[in-house]
């Protein structure tokens, strides 16, 4: 009797550090699957900027602008020097090429291409680009990492808000119209799903003609009123202010599309043979929709959230510029513009690493969700 | 042809289908017929044609149906050709050399706002002496204003709004410290503040010609705040040739975008599924690397470098494409595909490789890349729309989103010339709508597992 009691004891405390072993082992695994991530986006990454250096210099061209720019200030800075004035024509020729010729090399235009693109490219991973040609940043600097950082935060704050709001509001209306299919707000959604295929500035056009022109209700554009507030209620209350708009134009352009998938997603994974036996041993509906709906869905829906987020990423630029938000997108329209290279460079890196911290996230949470990658089994076959 | 018909009634079933296939149907016959009625070198010349060729034209003008909705009556352009015999002429030889021309221009002005600009054109034809106009306005109940008078060279116009003298006289006239002339000439004395008269104006010039071969052609315009059925843009643009141009552009844009992207994408997957290894692990990275580098960033820095034409950009989409996300998806169908048993079949009696992509992996999977096409179009549309947007459309062509930008840039939606944007807006939406309907219908027709959805 005694025996079998011991026995009993020794089995359960065998299957706890058997699971303890487990959990240590998922970890493991999900340590290793996380770091390979990083690696294989940092090349990823690595490689998409070399390929962006290569276009921004294709045939020369950045090149040519900044030996232009290298003589024109050396012209104008000789020109200013009295004594300069007095030599003769072919010996200020020659100071001039002397002059030009040293500050080439110093900015390493006298090297091939190859090993130029390859300074361009650490230069432009660490966004140490130098100054910007035209624009400042608010504060009055010229360098084009303080240009770039100072606006970064307000572009993270549109699209952080817009995003979230999309991506649970989506998923909420989503699985409650699945439950509901075949209502009127279920065939409405259907409807309306094609309205998707206009992009946020689209739609942020007639928000700004009804809500701004029309009602005057709302602000036509820009972050916080001016001047700003002092108070920081205040500022948050004018900040939301501003936020409406875009927010709004954000999600119409997407979020009728998004529950519609996600609904005819949930409806398909709700017909599955295992949803069916729940249902069978007659397990709660809500039960059924977290353990045997959701949880199989949700490496799918982060996969598909990450795509949507790529698009909403790049369509930023003509959203912040028809809103004035001044965040990236806005300083990438200004740079364009005035066709200030340094600054458009570090702008598409900028995005080339926002889209791959986006999918790093996803990875990493996509990690955390499905099994296969904690198990160890199929993680291959994504 | 069963199969067809067959099909079509299937397609009846979703009435939104019907509404995009109509909508589909109607721009596609805008696109064929617009560059017949209107050729390329003529749409471009209209286009980028200056301040000259559209002299006739308000600026900033509502189309003439924004009149149906308003409650005020808008006045719409008037305009007199001597040249082509509008209005009456008496001419009197008043000696050997000098005769006077008196042109009589009546019209009717049945409006209940002011017009926003008074010109008259005059283009004289003369060798030594100068020929001299003089102008006398008639107003409705019989007052006489001397409206102007000035010498007109080989080509000159006459603003009312500029002449001080004509201004001094409308004070007095009216009692309104700086009125201008446009309103002045047509204002009301007997009511308070400025309030036009309605009825039928005459404007009187006559013309002093001191040479026998002299000859002076006027054209005088009363511009509208309405005109023609698209409105006109700030340089005074009839909106009609963007509008009806912009349809061929954009649907050529789309179509052949989500065409090639689609295209190319499946092969690609195709190859990478049935040659394997090394090849394939290549294309995944490659679609890897390619989700990181951002489209668009790449295409404004290629229009701001490079060249902004409308095909260099088309190329480089479908060429940024290639590697897009959707591999994965092709992929995944394609690894089915490649075990059902009529492939073997085809191995075994020896096809090669390609001709077993080719003709036996791709067509099986096309039934669902029509959807995908479908749907794909308003994409590109709109990132046409897009790059216009951002001021790097194509530099000569007239495009929907060429038009936004001119509105968006001159503040449009701030100084309410609603129209200016709603119009070219309204025709992306009917294109993106019309083609998403349409493929989300065939999305069901073609995956059956949506059908009962």
């Amino acid at each position: 009797m005694s025996q079998e009691a011991l026995k009993l004891n020794i089995d359960t405390e065998s299957i706890e550090s058997s699971s303890r072993k487990a959990r240590s082992q998922a970890v493991l695994r999900l340590v290793k699957y996380t770091s390979g991530r990083i690696v294989a986006l940092f090349f990823t990454v690595v490689v998409g900027v070399y390929i962006t250096v290569l276009i921004a210099n294709m045939g020369g061209y950045v090149d040519d602008i900044r030996r232009g720019q290298i003589r024109e200030g050396v012209a104008l800075s000789a020109s200013l020097d009295p004594t300069f004035r007095q030599l003769p024509e072919d010996e200020r020729t020659k100071i001039i090429e002397e002059r030009v010729a040293i500050q080439e090399a110093r900015f390493g235009l006298d090297q091939p291409f190859v090993v130029r693109s390859l300074r361009y490219l650490t230069n432009a991973l660490t966004l140490n680009l130098g100054f910007s040609e035209g624009l400042t940043s608010d504060s009055g600097s010229r360098l084009v990492s303080n240009i770039i950082l100072e606006r970064l935060p307000s572009t993270l704050v549109l699209f952080g808000t817009a995003n979230l709001i999309l991506f649970f509001l989506s998923l909420f209306l989503g699985l409650s119209l699945s439950r509901r299919y075949g209502s009127f707000f279920d065939k409405l959604v259907l409807g309306l799903a094609p309205t998707s295929a206009a992009p946020g500035w689209f739609y942020g056009l007639f928000l700004i003609l009804i809500f701004s022109g029309l009602l005057q209700l709302l602000p036509f554009g820009g972050m916080v009123s001016a001047p700003p507030p002092e108070n920081p209620i205040d500022y948050a209350l004018s900040l939301m202010e501003h936020m409406i708009l875009p927010v709004m134009a954000t999600l119409l352009s997407a979020v009728f599309l998004t529950i519609y998938n996600w609904r005819t997603f949930f409806l398909i994974y709700a017909s599955e043979d295992y949803v069916e036996m729940a249902k069978a041993k007659g397990l709660p509906d809500r039960m059924i929709e977290q353990r045997y709906v959701l949880r199989p869905t949700l490496p799918n829906i982060v996969t598909s959230f990450a795509l949507l987020l790529i698009t909403l990423w790049t369509g930023a630029i003509i959203l912040e510029t028809v809103f004035n938000w001044p965040g990236i997108g806005q300083l990438y329209f200004r740079a364009i513009g005035i066709y200030d290279t340094p600054v458009i460079l570090a702008n598409t890196v900028v995005y080339a690493y926002l889209l791959s911290l986006t999918v790093f996230l996803l990875d990493f949470i996509y990690a955390l969700v499905d099994p296969r990658v904690r198990v160890g089994e199929g993680s291959k076959g994504r | 042809m069963k199969a067809f018909t067959s099909f079509f009634k299937q397609l009846r079933q979703y009435p939104s289908a019907v509404v995009g296939l109509i909508i589909i149907t109607l721009l596609l016959t805008v696109s064929v017929i617009t560059p017949i009625m209107i050729p390329y070198s003529e749409a471009i010349r209209l286009w980028r044609g200056g301040e000259d060729l559209w002299k006739e034209n308000p600026r900033n003008a509502w189309p003439v149906w924004y009149n149906w909705f308003t409650a005020k009556d808008l006045p719409a352009t008037i305009v007199f050709h001597s040249v082509d015999g509008d209005g009456d002429v008496v001419v009197n030889q008043l000696s050997a050399d000098t005769r006077e021309a008196l042109y009589t221009f009546e019209f009717d002005f049945p409006y209940d706002e002011f017009p926003p600009e008074l010109i008259l054109f005059a283009n004289a034809a003369y060798s030594v002496k100068q020929p001299h106009i003089e102008m006398t306005w008639l107003t409705p109940d019989g007052r006489e204003i001397r409206a102007g008078e000035f010498a007109p060279g080989p080509s000159s116009s006459f603003r009312f709004a500029q002449d001080s003298r004509l201004q001094r006289r409308l004070e007095r006239e009216t009692g309104i410290d700086g009125v201008p002339a446009e309103k002045g000439l047509f204002d009301d004395p007997n009511q308070e503040g400025l309030q036009p008269l309605n009825g039928t104006y005459q404007l009187k010039i006559s013309t002093l010609l001191f040479e026998e071969d002299s000859n002076v052609d006027l054209t005088f315009v009363s511009y509208g705040l309405v005109h023609g059925m698209a409105g006109t843009d700030h340089r005074r643009r009839d909106l009609m040739i963007p509008l009806l141009w912009g349809t061929p552009i954009a649907m050529a844009f789309g179509l052949l975008a989500a065409v090639g992207t689609t295209i190319t994408t499946m092969s690609i997957a195709a190859i990478g599924v049935w040659y394997g290894g090394w090849l394939d692990a290549t294309i995944q990275r490659l679609t890897e690397v390619n989700a990181i580098i951002p489209l668009l960033p790449i295409l404004i820095m290629v229009g701001t470098f490079y060249s902004r034409s409308i095909w260099l950009m088309l190329g480089l989409v479908v060429l940024l494409s290639i590697f897009g996300l959707s591999i994965k998806n092709y992929r995944a169908i394609f690894l089915q595909v490649r075990e059902l048993p009529y492939i073997d079949a085809a191995r075994s009696y020896g096809a090669s490789n390609m001709r077993i992509v080719f003709r036996y992996l791709i067509p099986r999977i096309l039934p669902l890349i029509i959807p995908q096409i479908v749907t794909l179009v308003p994409t590109f549309v709109f990132l046409e729309a897009s790059l216009a947007v951002l001021g790097l459309g194509d530099p000569i062509l007239p495009t929907w989103g060429k038009v936004i930008q001119d509105a968006y840039s001159q503040g449009a939606l701030f100084n309410g010339f609603y129209y200016w944007i709603l119009e070219p807006a309204m025709l992306l939406m009917m294109a993106g709508l019309g083609f998403a309907m349409v493929g989300f219908a065939l999305d069901r027709i073609f995956n059956p597992r949506l059908r009962e959805l």
